[in-house]
């Protein structure tokens, strides 16, 4: 059990800012803790991909001549270039959000779920 | 090895950069490159079809790299359908004028015509690529550009799209996850090796994971019920023109890729009997196409009306996609087609009413039906397609639906249909009545209301006459098209 704990820590990390995320973005009633539980969320998941990435005693992904040219020696270069695609999109997503953000304070002056819904319904009618 | 399925793509993507530049130049131009883009894409898309039609499946290597170590984009019959689906659709909403399409002309700072090639790029994309994680990308900027069209519906409209940036998100790193975990577990990203190296791996819990995080990421792009929520607001806030395009084709796209998940990547019989994915889709839809239909009627908004019908008729979709026998996914994916152009052709009608008239409640609406004949024509041409009447194209997705229901000895489903197929009517002949038989009120919009410009005319009649036509022609569509697409379901 503490073997199996000790070898699998880095995805148990994983479980929980994946939750911690997905609290923030359902849980909170604040639209910009939504977003920042949105990156934690998403930050997990590139997580993920780093560690499922990784060798123990692995080298960097450029092959060396003392290394010779086994797999085993080096760490798997995909995940990370998935990942800095990912990132990208992450930022792009924060980006569009944030700037929504600002229309939205700017309109309703708070950036409260609920008194933003009281707002949007007194001016409805 | 054929590039015309890169030849779809590639016009979007480079007219979405040309259209914005010139656009800063002058407005009128961002218009005409806007249209020549689509019209190539739109070339390229009909020549896929054809090619698909007589040569079989069309696989192209993006930069010269084989599979599995290179992105590969592939032609098949289920992709060309849906290509020339998204690129027919979005060549109409481009030609319907943004006055119309978003309450106000463009200024130089909106770059609508640019967002929206992007939008129908990551739409082609997501459906032409052969790649797990180019699949992802294209998902997200197709994403990105749809939360940025629908904040141009107005401050309301912000709101909604903040929700559903969040909401999305959330399903497209749903996809992302699933999508480590078959990359874990099989080494390649490459949707035919992954197929191949998966069948040992049914037993996994890694890849079970990965079916259940993609198929609830996907439902929830879909906006499947229960995960819906961030559909009626977002829909019914955003312009005519963008809602016409998300709801015509954006939602759609998440339902092909469940579809291409169960047929290309997976084996059927995976879906179905080991996991009970398709048991629980078909559930889900059962209830959302009552759902739906029930709060359609309760609506006084014509456009948030649409939105819980766009609710509705997605799980029609899901619903064939559920069922998993060839008569039933039929029915799905001809609805996919169906759909397309009876919700555009109803969004861009409204899009139309509130231009000349500013109405957008029902019941003022009385009396409109003489003042506007062709454009209502139009409207209830799309209506009646809704209903599922025939011979508009409706009534045979729903007919291959019913066939696949009995043929699965679902009576439920069945009958889920037929109480829909009620409900709907009961929204739109009320609609109807109002345009038609009730005498107008004497309310001063009404009476001023005169017919509108050809440019808004002739997009909604060009929808509504194709309605017409994809139900005369649906015989070969099924035969030709999906009848191939289907053949791997047991």
């Amino acid at each position: 059990m503490a073997e199996m704990f000790l070898s699998r820590y880095v995805y148990l990390m994983v479980i929980i800012l994946l939750s911690i995320g997905l609290w923030g973005m359902l849980g909170k009633h604040n639209l910009l803790k939504k977003l920042i539980g949105m990156n934690i969320f998403q930050t997990a998941i590139f997580l993920f991909f780093i560690e499922g990435a990784t060798k123990l005693g692995g080298s960097v992904p450029v092959i060396d001549p003392r290394l010779g040219m086994k797999a085993a020696q080096y760490i798997n270069p995909l995940p990370h270039v998935l990942i800095l695609t990912g990132i990208v999109v992450s930022i792009s997503l924060t980006g569009a959000a944030l700037a929504f953000l600002i229309v939205i304070y700017r309109k309703y002056k708070t950036l409260d779920d609920r008194a933003i819904m009281l707002k949007m319904k007194e001016t409805s009618e | 090895m054929s590039s015309l399925s890169i030849l779809i793509l590639a016009p979007l993507l480079l007219f979405a950069f040309i259209t914005t530049l010139v656009g800063i130049w002058r407005l009128r131009w961002a218009y005409v490159a806007a249209i020549i883009g689509m019209v190539l894409a739109l070339i390229a898309a009909s020549a896929g079809i054809f090619r698909v039609l007589s040569e079989g499946k069309l696989r192209y290597f993006l930069g010269g790299w084989p599979p599995p170590f290179g992105i590969e984009y592939v032609l098949d019959h289920l992709s060309a359908f849906m290509a020339l689906i998204i690129v027919f659709i979005g060549l109409i909403a481009v030609v319907y004028p943004p006055e119309a399409g978003l309450y106000q002309t463009p200024r130089k700072g909106i770059p609508l015509y640019g967002l929206l090639l992007l939008l129908f790029a990551g739409l082609v994309g997501v459906v032409i690529t052969g790649d797990l994680f180019n699949l992802f990308v294209f998902l997200e900027i197709y994403s990105l550009a749809s939360y940025a069209l629908i904040t141009l519906g107005g401050d309301r409209a912000v709101v909604a799209s903040f929700r559903y940036l969040i909401l999305g998100t959330i399903a497209g790193s749903f996809y992302l996850l699933g999508v480590g975990f078959i990359y874990f577990s099989t080494g390649t990203l490459n949707m035919a090796d992954a197929a191949q190296r998966l069948v040992p791996l049914y037993g996994s819990p890694a890849v079970m994971a990965a079916v259940a995080l993609i198929v609830i990421g996907m439902c929830i792009k879909m906006a499947l019920f229960p995960l819906h929520v961030w559909l009626p607001d977002a829909h019914s806030y955003a312009s005519p023109m963008v809602a016409a395009v998300l709801a015509g084709i954006q939602i759609e796209v998440a339902a092909y890729v469940v579809v291409r998940m169960m047929l290309t990547i997976f084996q059927p019989q995976y879906f179905i009997d080991v996991l009970p994915v398709t048991t629980v889709i078909g559930w889900m839809a059962a209830v959302g196409i009552i759902f739906g239909s029930v709060m359609a009627i309760a609506q006084r908004d014509f456009k948030r009306m649409l939105a819980y019908s766009t609710v509705a008729q997605v799980a029609y979709i899901g619903l064939g996609i559920g069922l998993a026998n060839p008569l039933g996914l039929i029915g799905g994916l001809l609805h996919i087609l169906n759909h397309a152009f009876m919700k555009s052709c109803l969004f861009l009608v409204a899009g139309g009413i509130r231009y000349k008239t500013g109405l957008h409640e029902i019941p003022r609406f009385a009396g409109l039906g003489r003042k506007m004949p062709l454009m209502m024509a139009g409207f209830t041409v799309a209506a009646l397609s809704m209903v599922g009447i025939p011979p508009t194209g409706g009534f045979f997705s729903k007919w291959y639906l019913v066939l696949g229901s009995i043929d699965a000895n679902n009576w439920v489903f069945v009958g889920v249909i037929l109480a829909s197929s009620l409900l709907t009517a009961v929204y739109f002949f009320r609609m109807i009545e109002k345009l038609y038989a009730v005498p107008s009120s004497g309310d001063a919009a009404v009476e001023q209301a005169t017919e509108p410009s050809p440019r808004i005319l002739v997009p909604i009649l060009v929808l509504a006459v194709g309605i017409i036509i994809l139900g005369l022609i649906n015989a070969f569509i099924v035969t030709q098209i999906l009848m191939p697409v289907v053949a791997l379901l047991p």
